[in-house]
């Protein structure tokens, strides 16, 4: 038996001393340009799961050295437009955020600094005459909510609860995807449909899933935040929405349905760089196609979904990914039946 | 009619009432002392607040569940100490230091959780009460159910129980109820207005906290910003509700609850489809006021409630 030792020659040690300083430099030398100061503005924690999408994909491009990233979270709706001034203020040139509750003040602020590049998430359209540095997106993420539906409709026996905050259109949007989905695999399937006029009250999500587990469900659709818990400590099943869930209810997430805000924000920031960003709505780089959804793993549950239902969400997500099958947007309020 | 009727003989709907009042129970009886006393506690959404999270941090931290409990009541007599300490010395408006304090107390949550907590993405969880299990009590067919509750829930009614009988049956009681009706007749027996005034306020105020630090450590596993969600505000009112007397305000919570545990269930009756579910989401809000109608004719409003006491003053 031979030990190879590993020894360091001074020839060695000054070409691998050059090649790592070479490689040290490369990326900057690719990027040949500064880090973009970018800063959120979020009117809730970055735990809430829609806010946490869009700051993960921050925090990945300062790690890139791509951004310099920093965020205000917590922000009231009537203090928005105040905060987005000091950014201005202070030279920052791209501003991510969301807008819903404070549409008009915003784009007021928008007008005001021409040279910064806005990107929020709204319940409007861009208008490129009034605001033409202002782009919206918002989740669109029907079709991953499609085929978590699919899922879900091989694992109930034809009961789903679904508790949602406000019937506002990001929340139908996947509500009814959702349950189109759930048809496709049992098309006699009930809904229990009900909002609970917050955003951010899990224990009362929690005592409306356990409503709806009383009054039949077998599998919860877990909008907020309590919804997954209930189903837990029923032992029903449930499928996540926006953010993977799976890793705190092993036992009873089957699957989410996942929103990626990467393909939204590098698109933006590669407008910026390019000097080309202008209004445009960044809805569709959450569509599955451009990578802006998925839907997670089976993880726990590998095995234990019917193969021919797995089989049907393979066949729609090829469809989906070509552009053969479109998952209807439909905006309306979902209701119980 | 008869999807109402199936709704309220089930145990699992009386299960969800129990558990939708227990924090309510704890933060009324909280405010009621401070009530009684002649201090109005505006302070109670916020310490509700600092209440869930300082239990729930305590939790996380590698503490005891009642450990928790221990650590959100101390949080809320910290606050009670200081509103009391601007109310009832200082004699300020009640008014702007109660609505001081819960803005106060709700930054101060959201700051020690960003302080303690700077890089999570998902809220973190820990073990909550489960449900107990009471020998024999637990093993009947319909009230086993009904009565399936975590120890904070047992604590809780426990609780009222107890501020009942503090108030009307030890000397302490009566020298609250005194010093909230006419403080110069207690200072007259020797006692100190300022002393009971501020206990009762600290006191109260600790039960508010727990009754915060249910959200978290009970009814729920991790702590979220907004989650108290206008409960303490709802306090107050059944304060009025219950006529400044604990065992109409329990009633009045459960009351509450009720109308609550009841609307979500409705939402899935036919009824659910035909209305929109704002309608049933006030529900339990538009039926309180209308109780609170009947029920505050004939209230005795604590005479000296709001009026700051000054020594010596005529």
């Amino acid at each position: 038996m031979t030990i190879r030792t590993f020894t360091i020659s001074r020839r060695g040690l000054l070409l691998g001393g050059a090649a790592a300083l070479v490689a040290a430099n490369l990326p900057r030398g690719l990027m040949a340009q500064e880090p973009l100061k970018m800063a959120g503005i979020y009117t809730v924690p970055v735990e809430q799961q829609w806010v946490s999408r869009i700051h993960i994909a921050a925090e990945a491009l300062k790690a890139a050295g791509t951004v310099d990233y920093s965020f205000t979270e917590n922000v009231a709706n009537t203090d928005y437009p105040r905060v987005m001034r000091e950014y201005c203020e202070a030279g920052v040139k791209l501003i991510v955020g969301e807008i819903f509750g404070a549409e008009a003040e915003a784009r007021e602020v928008c007008a005001e600094y021409p040279d910064v590049a806005f990107l929020l998430g709204s319940s409007f359209m861009p208008d490129a005459a009034a605001n033409p540095n202002l782009s919206v997106f918002d989740n669109y993420i029907q079709d991953a909510a499609y085929l978590s539906g699919i899922v879900a409709g091989g694992m109930t026996k034809g009961n789903i609860g679904m508790v949602g905050g406000f019937p506002i259109p990001e929340v139908n949007r996947l509500m009814n995807a959702f349950m189109a989905g759930v048809r496709e695999v049992k098309a006699d399937a009930k809904f229990q449909v009900s909002f609970i006029g917050s955003w951010f009250d899990p224990p009362k999500a929690k005592e409306t899933a356990f409503a709806m587990i009383d009054g039949g469900a077998d599998l919860m659709y877990a909008e907020r935040f309590g919804v997954s818990d209930a189903a837990k400590e029923r032992g029903v099943l449930a499928i996540g929405n926006v953010i993977d869930t799976q890793g705190d209810y092993p036992e009873t997430v089957v699957t989410s349905a996942l929103w990626h805000f990467e393909p939204t924000l590098n698109a933006a920031v590669a407008a910026i760089q390019g000097g080309t960003f202008k209004a445009d709505n960044y809805g569709t780089y959450s569509f599955m196609n451009a990578g802006g959804c998925s839907l997670a793993p089976l993880g726990t549950f590998e095995g234990k979904v019917p193969a021919e239902v797995m089989a049907k969400v393979a066949e729609k997500e090829a469809a989906i990914k070509d552009g053969s099958f479109t998952v209807a947007i439909d905006d309306t309020e979902p209701k119980s039946s | 009619m008869n999807a109402v009727v199936d709704i309220l003989i089930s145990a699992s709907f009386w299960a969800a009432v129990i558990r939708i009042a227990s924090p309510l129970i704890l933060a009324t009886m909280g405010e009621l002392i401070c009530e009684r006393a002649g201090v109005l506690n505006l302070g109670i959404e916020g310490i509700m607040v600092i209440g869930a999270f300082a239990g729930w941090m305590a939790v996380y931290q590698g503490l005891p569940l009642w450990g928790g409990v221990a650590v959100a009541m101390a949080a809320g007599m910290l606050f009670g100490l200081l509103h009391s300490t601007l109310t009832v010395p200082f004699g300020l408006s009640q008014h702007v230091v109660g609505l001081g304090v819960t803005l106060l107390a709700t930054s101060s949550a959201s700051f020690a959780y960003r302080l303690m907590l700077p890089e999570v993405t998902s809220p973190p969880k820990i073990a909550p009460f489960q449900p107990l299990h009471v020998p024999g009590l637990s093993d009947l067919p319909w009230l086993g159910e009904a009565l399936s509750q975590t120890a904070l829930t047992w604590a809780a009614f426990a609780m009222a129980g107890l501020v009942a009988f503090m108030l009307y049956r030890t000397p302490l009681g009566l020298a609250v109820r005194a010093v909230g009706e006419n403080p110069a007749a207690v200072e007259a027996q020797g006692l100190s207005v300022t002393g009971l005034r501020m206990g009762a306020v600290i006191a109260g105020s600790g039960l508010m906290a727990v009754g915060g630090a249910f959200l978290t450590l009970s009814a729920f596993s991790s702590f979220f910003f907004e989650m108290v969600n206008g409960r303490g505000w709802i306090c107050i009112a059944l304060v009025v509700f219950g006529a400044w007397r604990p065992g109409k305000a329990v009633l009045g919570a459960i009351l509450f609850a009720a109308f609550d545990a009841l609307q979500i269930r409705l939402q899935q009756t036919p009824l659910g489809a035909a209305l929109p579910y704002q309608l049933f989401l006030a529900l339990p809000f538009i039926l309180s006021i209308l109780a609170l109608i009947l029920m505050s004719r004939r209230a005795e409003v604590p005479a000296a409630l709001m009026v700051p006491y000054n020594k010596g003053e005529r």
